[in-house]
């Protein structure tokens, strides 16, 4: 039923190390692109003109990289930042450099996320806080932040599965996990079952990161009526 | 004190100017509760937030207890609101945080120990009515209970004063009368100066001591709720006491003439002396009586007969009596 590959793979603990790959590089990745886009989300918030703070022209700069890396399409922005990835991590090969690729192109995506989800908080309570005398500092930690906790942790699950989708992609100049071992032991070397297997594989990883996720927001949100308090 | 002086507010928009406030004075003096009315797009709510300065006026000055705080800076700005509460129509709560959590909100913005906040926010609660919602979120209460958490927030740092912009606007008649007399009993107690944007004249003649009539960017009428109620000059303050609508709705086409009662005239039939007296019929348009200072005040729209005589009769006699009146054009 399964192909010789296919049982030395998963002999060897070939298929569980692209999984645990996968997961790794995904959820690194996807922590340093917050690490990185989620204050420049809260910057681009906060600068725009309906912002607390508008800056018309850090907004307009910050809105024109951001763009521009959101612009390429991911796989050949990989092989345009090969030599960034070169001199931040020393390499441009392996799962380090393919790391520094995706927070390159997941971070700005990220910050457009955190922008919106920012975007969705009643400028009523904004404006209540500042008739509190609330600094802009304080409304972001206290107001903005919190109060788009549950839209937050919805983009951030977006975002992780589109990560989890470029770490695929990776596979093409040099990355490992699941993607890599459907393109060089299942697409080149004729055998779908491997493909297919690694198909099925990031299906339910993504299930479980959409699910996980989900039920988070969902209960740590407290606008649910009755319900749970 | 609030004084504002030739106050002007004016927005810049593409290549156009519009005019939101112009040449505003007012005075609100400590302790008394003060309503500015007018209908939607006079100005009102802009000019509320120009005493917090939530918006920044263009022109003019807004003076409280004497200190120009238009001169103030950035850092002693946010100090200075946080002596000045204020509720909104929309109630603007934290919606993720407890009751309890919104109500010390402010006090941790300005570095209360989390302990002592706690103690004062429970106090307020209790002062409002909502002891037993301390968990609860916002999305669990009614819009009564929205504005009630909303007050005991505006008052956690024991502000001098408190500005209501049309906060019982999104509330039915009932609550509106509980949430009012939450305020009329804060500033009694609390001696908490309360300023009161509105577009419904029942809240004014409710819990106000003094109004300002806002038309069209200016303040057109203001001065005691009595005087404004029962003599009122502007076209827009009579429009508030009796809405045009209503007015279209019950006029005949005839010549009409409002009546004012004040409480001394009470006891007496007026009317129907005018009636018997001049010997011809009047249609009652609209007829209403409010308290107001402990008084009651009445107003009466009637609709003089058909005929030009008739008419005459009753406008001699009305010019005879001791009643306020005057003639609707």
């Amino acid at each position: 039923m399964f192909s010789e590959m296919f049982l030395k793979l998963w002999d060897n603990g070939l298929i569980l190390k692209g999984i645990w790959e996968t997961i790794y590089m995904t959820a690194l990745s996807s922590v340093i692109a917050y690490v990185i886009g989620l204050p420049l989300g809260v910057i681009l918030n906060i600068t725009d003109k309906d912002g607390i703070n508008p800056i018309y022209w850090l907004n307009r700069i910050l809105g024109l990289v951001v763009n521009f890396f959101r612009s390429i399409p991911f796989i050949i922005l990989m092989v345009a930042m090969l030599p960034v990835a070169k001199l931040i991590v020393g390499e441009s090969l392996g799962n380090r450099a393919m790391i520094v690729m995706l927070v390159i192109a997941a971070s700005p995506y990220v910050a457009r996320m955190v922008e919106s989800s920012l975007k969705e908080v009643n400028a009523g309570v904004i404006e209540a806080a500042q008739s509190m005398g609330t600094n802009n500092f304080q409304i972001v930690r206290k107001v903005l932040l919190p109060e788009a906790k549950p839209s937050l942790i919805t983009g951030a699950v977006i975002s992780m599965v589109t990560i989890l989708g470029y770490s695929a992609m990776a596979a093409t100049i040099g990355g490992t996990g699941l993607g890599q071992i459907a393109i060089s032991y299942g697409h080149q070397r004729f055998n779908p079952d491997v493909t297919w297997c690694c198909v099925f594989l990031t299906v339910i990883i993504v299930q479980i990161i959409q699910e996980a996720g989900m039920r988070i927001a969902h209960e740590t949100d407290k606008r649910v009526r009755g319900s749970k308090h | 004190m609030i004084e504002l002086k030739s106050l002007g507010k004016t927005y810049h928009a593409s290549d156009k100017e519009i005019v939101a406030l112009e040449d505003i004075n007012l005075t609100i003096r400590d302790g008394e509760i003060y309503g500015i009315i007018g209908l939607s797009g006079a100005g009102k709510s802009t000019l509320v937030r120009c005493i917090n300065l939530l918006e920044r006026p263009t022109s003019g000055q807004v003076l409280i207890d004497g200190k120009d705080i238009l001169a103030l800076s950035r850092e002693k700005l946010l100090k200075l609101r946080q002596s000045i509460g204020m509720i909104f129509q929309g109630f603007n709560l934290l919606e993720q945080r407890s009751v309890l959590q919104n109500v010390t909100f402010p006090l941790e913005v300005s570095g209360v120990k989390s302990t002592e906040a706690r103690a004062r926010a429970r106090e307020l609660l209790e002062l409002v009515g909502l002891s037993d919602r301390a968990g609860s979120y916002p999305s669990q209460l009614s819009g009564g209970q929205k504005q009630r958490v909303a007050i005991a927030r505006a008052l956690a740092t024991n502000p001098k004063y408190l500005l209501c912009d049309e906060a019982t606007s999104a509330l039915d008649p009932n609550t509106t009368r509980s949430i009012l007399e939450l305020l009329s009993q804060i500033n009694r107690s609390l001696g908490v100066t309360i300023v009161i944007i509105t577009h419904e004249m029942k809240v004014i003649d409710q819990i106000c001591d003094r109004v300002a009539v806002l038309d069209h960017s200016r303040i057109v009428e203001e001065g005691r709720v009595s005087e404004v109620f029962t003599s009122p000059v502007s076209e827009i303050a009579k429009e508030l006491i009796l809405p045009a609508n209503r007015k279209q709705e019950i006029s005949g086409g005839g010549r009409r003439v409002r009546l004012t009662f004040h409480s001394e005239y009470a006891g007496e039939p007026v009317l129907s002396r005018m009636v018997l007296d001049c010997q011809c019929p009047v249609n009652i348009l609209y007829a209403d009586t409010k308290e107001l200072d402990g008084k009651t005040y009445g107003q009466m729209m009637i609709e003089l007969p058909p005929g030009e005589r008739d008419a005459e009769k009753i406008m001699v006699w009305l010019k005879n009596s001791l009643i306020d009146w005057q003639e609707e054009v």
